[in-house]
């Protein structure tokens, strides 16, 4: 695949390692926070290529990880109705609400699809115009112009049967809460680049500034990661915190600006609870005033959800890269793709997840 | 949170309210919405996540990534032959 | 919360996971991953116990009485087919129950001789959909050079059968002194796969439609006894023949490490992908390596006879593609591993549910 394969050269690839080694005087804490790349670097076993003074850290970038317990409670009580049909991207079928998850209500009956974009929910609406649909709008700034479109295609079309449950996030609020926690121990960010591409990257100056922490925006291809980690640690090594772009075939500083006026019409700021972390301030989207009769939660009488988060599960921790996976007591015995606990052991790159299907017992250190 | 790939455009597709065309993954086709590249052209490479078009790849900023890289090789295989 | 009012529906890529009290059946028992073989290990092999079942090959491989001056052994096996949509590039369910059955029986080095068909048909399914799967099963059965002797039909209540859905049983004959099973892969040996990996799955997928993708990808659905006859015949100490059907090379490589009590790693350099299979796969976040195939053959065989095998695969037109991936270690007994086209390691597990397509 053009454009790809190139960005895999596994030549290219030792090269950049090698002078990663070469330069690399002290060890250093570098977080990504995007599930695309945590996915990636285990995928190629790249971590175990690094210098063992290079820690990567996976943050809180799966969308499907940090959708709060409530949301995922009140998608189940909206799937479960008799005359909805409930979308969802292939992520979230498996994320363990409180006691119940999407999988389990399909059996006992609902009607639950899932769909690769959530334009194809909206033409699932168009053909069945007796029943409800709802698409379960979950992402950070990358899906969102996609969960938008949704919306305003709909409007267009006249779509009385449509609505979406929105979980949207954003990534500098949570760059904020992780670095600025008083147990932090990042000192580099590789930033998503997906996300970028849509944003651009004009809000991180400021908070490499505030917190002395140099972010180098990232692909997702082996060469794209290994670059990114070489010039984070070049400015490590320099004691510089700048924001520079390693992913520049895609990724301009003001993004893709007609992208952020839809995001601007349709969606409007809020605070919003990430599973297993907390409160996050303006953190988050919800629709804004012009869309509201496309909100779900508004639309079905879903209050009053009471959830029950399990006991044992320490993703939130994980998340924000203060523990790995294997140092969960759970991790493994009670807690596995097959049952898991917590979010980040269901979705494919959930930080639990991809260590336990890439990682097993005689390769944890 | 991104699964996002690059697919070549081949067709406009009209009809609907936003703009929408066909995508060439390398032999795998797909439509996705084009809607906020009005700049996009056939034959342009973009990256595709969940059927909305992100951004227009960069040919050049590829190709000129790609070289830097190549150019660091050459460095390299200069300095430290003892390595290859 | 739940009613059972309203009918079942089973749009969408069929996939699930169990309950958290795991009571139910639900569509993932039918993957052929972990949740498949919980199933066999609570339910039926209890109930249905017998060194036969027990030995957990694809096939049972009995021995004929003796009384009848009869040598070698029979094999046998039998597989229920259901698969949406019936038609679809490459095949169709009737094919694919007669290759399905053919290979399995092929998988012990056996030459299949008979097939019997059971068919559940769906009220309403209209008859000359019937016709065109029987004509394509009888052509599948003479390619294959077999026959279908015996069979039998019901026919269910509009809304209980998905159409309809075929069970066959095959019955073939092992040549005296030949062992071939899962638990003969010896450390040293070599893997073989016949062929590119993921066309069968990519190609239903694309058919089903509800991915909105469109490919030129024709599932391989073939019968491979001439081309395993002709493997073994250039190398009759061949260990394991396995199909790497539903949860693709992955689960089957899986299965294969644990019966054998050895460690499999493979270069996935080497492993054949075509590139549209590859494109698909990218797309959706699918690894073809747990796709299902329905004509291919993984050979794991000594090192020495692995360049005949090779060459005797790839002047038949199912074998083109053969290639070498990996090597049979005794170290971490039960392991799958891959090297990365960069050089790093990950562990290849069992498919654990269902591939859903993601967008992380």
């Amino acid at each position: 695949m053009r454009f790809v394969d190139e960005f895999r050269d596994a030549k290219l690839v030792k090269v950049v390692l090698a002078e990663i080694q070469r330069i690399v005087t002290r060890p250093w804490t570098i977080m990504e926070i995007c599930g695309g790349q945590t996915h990636a670097i285990l995928h190629y076993g790249l971590d175990e290529l690094l210098p063992t003074q290079i820690e990567l850290v996976h943050g809180p970038g799966c969308p499907v990880c940090v959708t709060s317990l409530e949301l995922i409670d009140k998608a189940l009580a909206i799937a479960s109705q008799p005359n909805v049909i409930f979308c969802s991207f292939g992520d979230m079928l498996r994320v363990p609400g409180s006691s119940q998850d999407l999988f389990s209500i399909r059996a006992a009956g609902g009607q639950v699809r899932v769909v690769y974009s959530p334009l194809d929910a909206v033409k699932i609406a168009q053909h069945n115009p007796e029943k409800e649909v709802v698409f379960f709008a979950i992402g950070f700034e990358t899906t969102a112009p996609a969960n938008a479109a949704s919306v305003l295609q709909a409007q267009a079309l006249g779509l009385k049967n449509f609505s979406v449950l929105v979980s949207q996030v954003r990534v500098p609020p949570a760059m904020h809460a992780i670095l600025g926690a008083p147990q932090n121990r990042v000192q580099g960010f590789l930033a998503a680049g997906h996300v970028c591409s849509i944003m651009g990257y004009w809000e991180y100056p400021p908070i490499a500034e505030q917190y002395r922490v140099p972010i180098v925006v990232t692909g997702f291809e082996p060469l794209d990661l290994v670059n990114g980690i070489l010039m984070a640690v070049r400015q490590l090594e320099a004691g510089t915190h700048n924001v520079e772009n390693a992913y520049s075939r895609v990724v301009t500083k003001a993004g893709n600006v007609p992208a952020q006026a839809m995001l601007k019409r349709v969606f409007t700021g809020c605070d919003r609870n990430w599973r297993g972390i907390g409160t996050i301030q303006d953190s988050g989207l919800r629709l804004s005033e012009e869309f509201l009769l496309f909100d779900a939660e508004k639309r079905f009488s879903v209050e009053h959800i009471q959830t029950q988060e399990s006991e044992i599960c320490i993703s939130g921790i994980i998340l924000q890269g203060l523990k790995k996976p294997f140092e969960c007591p759970a991790f493994g015995t009670l807690c596995r793709p097959e049952k898991p606990l917590g979010a980040t052991m269901v979705s494919s790159e959930g930080a639990c997840a991809a260590y336990y299907r890439y990682k097993q017992p005689m390769d944890r250190t | 949170m991104c699964l996002g790939v690059p697919g070549k455009i081949v067709e406009f597709i009209e009809g609907g309210p936003l703009r929408m065309c066909k995508v060439d993954f390398g032999g795998v086709f797909r439509e996705a919405c084009i809607d906020t590249l009005p700049e996009a052209k056939i034959g342009d490479y973009t990256i595709i996540h969940a059927g909305f078009a992100l951004t227009l790849l960069s040919e050049q900023e590829a190709m000129e990534s790609l070289a830097a890289l190549r150019e660091l090789a050459d460095l390299e295989a200069e300095m430290f032959p003892e390595e290859k | 919360m739940t009613d059972s009012q309203f009918p079942p529906s089973f749009e969408g890529p069929t996939c699930s996971l169990p309950l958290p009290h795991g009571e139910q059946v639900v569509m993932g028992h039918g993957s052929g991953g972990r949740l498949t073989s919980d199933l066999i290990q609570r339910v039926f092999l209890p109930a249905f116990a017998n060194p036969a079942l027990l030995a957990g090959n694809d096939f049972a491989s009995l021995n004929l009485p003796e009384a009848g001056n009869l040598v070698g052994a029979l094999a046998i096996s039998t597989d229920s087919h259901i698969i949406t949509p019936l038609f679809f590039p490459g095949g169709d369910i009737g094919r694919l129950a007669v290759c399905g059955t053919v290979n399995d029986i092929s998988m012990s080095g056996a030459n299949p001789l008979y097939l019997t068909a059971g068919f559940i048909l769906e009220e309403g399914l209209a008859i000359d959909i019937l016709q065109k799967v029987a004509v394509s099963m009888q052509a599948a059965a003479v390619e294959a050079g077999i026959t279908i002797i015996a069979g039998d039909t019901k026919v269910v209540e509009h809304g209980k059968g998905d159409g309809l859905f075929i069970t066959t049983t095959g019955i073939g004959w092992i040549p005296p002194n030949r062992q071939i099973g899962g638990q003969m892969a010896q450390p040293g040996d070599v893997v073989l796969i016949s062929g590119t990996l993921g066309d069968h799955g990519i190609a239903v997928l694309a058919a089903r439609g509800e991915l909105g993708f469109e490919t030129a990808i024709h599932s391989d659905t073939a019968p491979l006894n001439h081309l395993i006859q002709a493997v073994l015949e250039v190398a009759p100490n061949t260990h394991v023949l396995r199909d790497p059907t539903r949860g693709g090379l992955a689960t089957t490589l899986n299965e294969i490490a644990h019966q054998s009590q050895v460690s499999i790693w493979l270069e996935e350099t080497k492993i054949p992908v075509k590139p549209a299979v590859h494109a698909a796969c990218e797309m959706l976040g699918f690894d073809p390596l747990y796709i299902a195939n329905e004509g291919k053959v993984i050979v794991i065989l000594p090192a020495a006879e692995a360049d005949a095998a090779l060459l005797a695969m790839r002047n038949l037109p199912y074998g083109l593609d053969a290639a070498q991936i990996g090597e049979v270690k005794a170290d971490s007994p039960g392991r799958v591993l891959l090297k990365t086209p960069i050089g790093g390691t990950r562990i290849l597990d069992v498919l654990a549910g269902e591939i859903l397509p993601r967008i992380c």
